[in-house]
């Protein structure tokens, strides 16, 4: 009876987020069928995804992935709060993927009603698109799980299967709903002193039709959401038994190395294998048309043979281009300026027109890399038309549907094997197809398990790159030395609407992007544009700050009076880094705020030069608004990771580009902050009255200006490209803060 | 033929001489707590002790163990009974990884705890200075600062 409990419960999860968008076509009958057809075995479903046994366990299915940030413990915290369970009685699993339900229309609506990150607007163009592919996209989004699952479907799923409880309670007594009460997985009815556990009433209330508007709890009836809760995936962390993708081994596996066409977009010509089939464990050569794998019986012979396979690629002419060619060609897009319109306030030519003063300046970032802990992989069994997966990623679902149309199967027809993710960051998001469609098309070729993986150096040089880009700034000032227009051309493509924009009182504004397209493939990486672009508007906001003589701290609240969540979360990091008090001797505070995925940050970076004029970053301070932390905790160690991984690519991150390749191996060429260079973080959770706003993300974008900036202060230099650790700061000279 | 203990058991493997320690647990052994990074001891995910000292397994050929106790985060909690006596199952720098919550994603752990495990064997109450030159495993999660407040409640305690 496995197989029908498992296509019950995604079932439910989809109807869970049906129900919000009034999609109730199929839920009532499937929800009472898929309880019939599991045997009792004293489980009921009660609504999506929350199961309730005669023993009064709850189980919450999380129909997300985990990479860390904590979703399983914070969504299912939000289902259990609604549904009054006791939380010492919650199990937590992972809702296997399962793509039941097929329906465009679905998708487009739930997208429109939730309003789709970004990265799904390809799928929503899709007409025959699943919807289980929707259900996973949601998963991650990095800061939209809680947003929008945990706000849209956790939280209803346990308020309607609380009522059906209440109602179930109520109908036994023959007393009115409303008398009865809720708390810790047993209804009360307090005027007779008399109780049951939602474990005597399961199986009953599985029977009825939860509603479709449940009474959601207001937040100062939150029991369990926004404690500090003890997340439930690091017990099997700790010990070496959490299961990731690269973990998977089942029967019979073969394993597979590869070699990519270094140029992006080259196709292999020819191979020499010379002996390598001969070698203990070899068991094939697999060409496919852009790369060439040994496969073998251990991934180390697979890798040691592959150094002995020559491949010849085609050369296309990409051969030539380099990063310095990149940005040759970004300059030549700027300057021609035949731009898209971004924002257009006001009248910035007259403002130009009529300026006193006038400052420009050219910023420009390199190009990253996600560099998941956790290389790329992914393991494929193909057997009689069926077909088993393992593999880390976001996108359980749609990496199911594309792996079995690769295979010619049907995707009913795969099993998706679900595991820990071993570090996103955007790199295991649907479109980011590599690795996926190359494992299945290997495995193709067997009829044994087969585990293709990729070396570190192939997971920095085949991945799907935080765009570089560049940026030219230009700010008017009137004969008072008020600032009266911002220019910013930048190169695309955005990827994220919105991200270049200013939240600051200037009148006219002309914010516009020109062609920035390249060979190299591009996709979302932790926070998207707004970790370029808030680099470049926060510094060349404290450059203006500088130009009109003012105090940088002091500046961007003058200009943010239409911003009160800006305001706040510069306040409350300014009071708690010691902004405008004695700083040790040689330290400097560098400021940068912004807003993204719901939530607003400020950062101050405290900073110093040493000896030998290298910056030295001692602590951070980050205040957030972010409407409502649901774990608390969690929050805080997303935001510690937003900040260091924010931090790494303002020190150390670039990609760099020669022959049309990616220049970098392995770790020691693509640095990274570690335990000597991390700084320490201090970090305020503020809460307001807004939607929840996003925590995986948002930490990440304000903290290279925030580190440049304070440097400013401490050299008189200005950074105007990162990494920061290709400039030479020379000799101490302080400049005017 | 390679000879080698994990975690307290004779291995014999009829493996190549130069295969790094990491495949024969990984693919050989199926222990697959001991995680893949970089290959080339550039991040530490690899981190397992060899004799008690944490060494990076992806660049130690079998060869170079031969007849010698290999300790991966599987057989830890085994190889130091008695560290914490509340849960004899977890090692108190594990209970500690619990009690601040350090991992996120959880890949870089393993070899986290390890090499953690050895400096604090050898130095019970390490300064930060010494905390940042001996741990030197990448967290691309970025989960240093509890890492750090991990150790220091290890330290102090
Ligand atoms: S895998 Fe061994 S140090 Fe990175
Ligand atoms: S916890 Fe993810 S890499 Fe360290």
């Amino acid at each position: 009876m496995k197989i029908n409990r498992r296509r019950f419960l995604l079932s439910s999860a989809l109807v869970g987020g049906g129900v919000l968008i009034g999609y109730t076509a199929t839920r009532p009958s499937r929800h009472r069928r898929a309880n019939t057809e599991i045997a009792g075995s004293g489980e009921s479903f009660v609504t999506s995804l929350i199961k309730i046994e005669a023993d009064n366990t709850v189980t919450i299915y999380v129909p997300h992935s985990e990479m860390g940030q904590g979703v399983h413990t914070s969504l299912s915290m939000m289902a259990a709060d609604e549904l009054d369970a006791d939380w010492e009685r919650v199990n937590i699993e992972q809702a296997p993927a399962i793509d039941l339900f097929a329906n465009g229309d679905l998708v487009t609506g739930f997208a429109g009603e939730l309003g789709a990150p970004s990265f799904l607007a390809p799928l929503i163009s899709v007409s025959a698109v699943k919807i289980a592919e929707l259900a996973n996209l949601q998963t991650t989004g990095g800061s939209s799980s809680v947003r929008f699952t945990g706000e849209h479907s956790m939280r209803y799923a346990g308020a309607a299967a609380r009522d059906l409880l209440v109602q179930c309670a109520a109908a036994r007594w023959a007393v009115p709903a409303a008398e009865c009460t809720t708390a810790l997985s047993f209804v009360h009815h307090n005027a007779t002193g008399r109780s049951l556990s939602y474990g005597e009433l399961a199986a009953e209330a599985a029977m009825l039709e939860p509603t479709n508007e449940p009474v959601l709890k207001t937040r100062e009836q939150y029991n369990i959401m926004g404690k500090a809760i003890s997340r439930n995936d690091i017990p099997a962390k700790v010990n070496g038994t959490a299961p990731y993708g690269i973990d998977a081994q089942p029967e019979g596996m073969l394993y597979a190395a590869i070699r990519f066409a270094p140029v992006f977009g080259t196709k292999l010509i020819s191979v020499d294998a010379g002996d390598v089939l001969s070698r203990r464990g070899i068991k094939r050569i697999v060409q496919l048309e852009d790369s060439v794998a040994v496969v073998a019986d251990s991934y180390w012979r697979a890798k040691e043979a592959l150094k002995s396979v020559d491949a010849v690629f085609e050369e296309l002419g990409n051969e030539n281009v380099s990063s310095a060619s990149i940005y040759e060609q970004f300059d030549a897009s700027l300057a021609v300026d035949d731009s898209d319109e971004d924002r257009e306030i006001g009248d910035t030519q007259a403002a130009f027109d009529s300026a006193a003063d006038v400052i420009e300046a050219n910023y420009r970032v390199p190009y990253l890399a996600h560099a998941a802990m956790e290389p790329m992989n992914c393991t494929v069994h193909l057997k009689d038309g069926r077909a088993d997966i393992w593999t880390s990623t976001q996108d359980a679902l749609g990496i199911k549907s594309r792996i079995a149309s690769i295979l010619g199967i049907d995707a009913e027809n795969a099993t998706f094997h679900h595991s820990y993710v071993g570090g996103g960051f955007g790199r295991r998001l649907p479109f980011n197809w590599n690795v996926i469609d190359h494992a299945a098309l290997i495995a193709k070729e067997f009829d044994v398990p087969v585990k293709t993986v990729l070396s570190r150096e192939d997971d920095l040089q085949q991945d799907y790159y935080r765009p570089a880009v560049a940026s030219n700034f230009k700010a008017a000032f009137d004969s008072s030395g008020l600032v009266r227009g911002w220019h910013n051309r930048f190169t695309g493509p955005v990827q994220t609407p919105g991200a270049a924009h200013i939240p600051y009182a200037i009148d006219n504004q002309s914010i516009r992007v020109v062609d920035g397209t390249t060979h190299i493939p591009i996709a979302a990486w932790r926070s998207v544009d707004h970790s370029q672009q808030t680099f470049f508007t926060e510094s060349f906001i404290d450059e203006i700050a500088h130009r009109a003589g003012k105090n940088p701290y002091q500046f961007r609240l003058d200009l943010l009076s239409e911003h009160p969540r800006h305001r706040r979360v510069l306040e409350t990091a300014a009071e708690a880094a010691g902004y405008g008090r004695n700083l040790p001797e040689g330290h400097a505070l560098g400021i940068a705020v912004q807003e993204s995925f719901g939530s607003v940050v400020a950062e101050i970076a405290e900073v110093s030069m040493d000896a030998n004029m290298r910056p030295v970053v001692h602590k951070v301070t980050c205040a957030i608004d972010c409407g409502f932390a649901v774990n608390p905790d969690t929050a805080a160690s997303q935001i510690e990771s937003g900040i260091i991984f924010g931090l790494t690519a303002a020190m150390y991150g670039e990609i760099t580009i020669e022959g049309g390749r990616v220049a970098q191996n392995n770790f020691p060429d693509y640095e990274m902050v570690r335990m000597a260079t991390s700084p320490e973080i201090d970090v305020h959770i503020l809460e307001s009255d807004n939607t929840l706003g996003g925590f995986g993300e948002p930490a990440t974008p304000p903290i290279a200006a925030a580190v440049t900036n304070a440097i400013y202060i401490l050299t008189g230099q200005r950074v105007r490209e990162l990494p920061i650790k290709n400039h030479d700061f020379g000799k101490p000279s302080l400049a005017k803060a | 033929m390679a000879n080698f203990k994990v975690n307290g058991e004779d291995k014999t493997l009829d493996i190549e001489p130069d295969m790094p320690l990491l495949w024969a647990l990984r693919d050989e052994l199926g222990m697959t707590g001991t995680k893949f990074g970089c290959g080339i001891a550039a991040c530490g995910a690899c981190t397992v002790h060899i004799n008690g000292v944490a060494v990076r397994s992806c660049v130690t050929p079998v060869s170079a163990i031969e007849g010698q106790e290999v300790t991966t985060i599987e057989g830890l909690a085994t190889a130091a009974v008695g560290s914490n006596p509340s849960n004899p199952a977890l090692t108190a720098v594990q209970q500690a990884w619990i009690d601040h919550q350090v991992p996120q994603c959880g890949y870089c752990q393993s070899g986290m705890i390890m090499a953690v495990s050895s400096l604090l064997a050898q130095n019970p109450n390490p300064s930060d200075a010494e905390i940042d030159s001996s741990i030197t495993n990448v967290c691309r999660c970025g989960t240093y600062p509890r890492v750090r407040r991990a150790i220091r409640s290890l330290a102090t305690a």
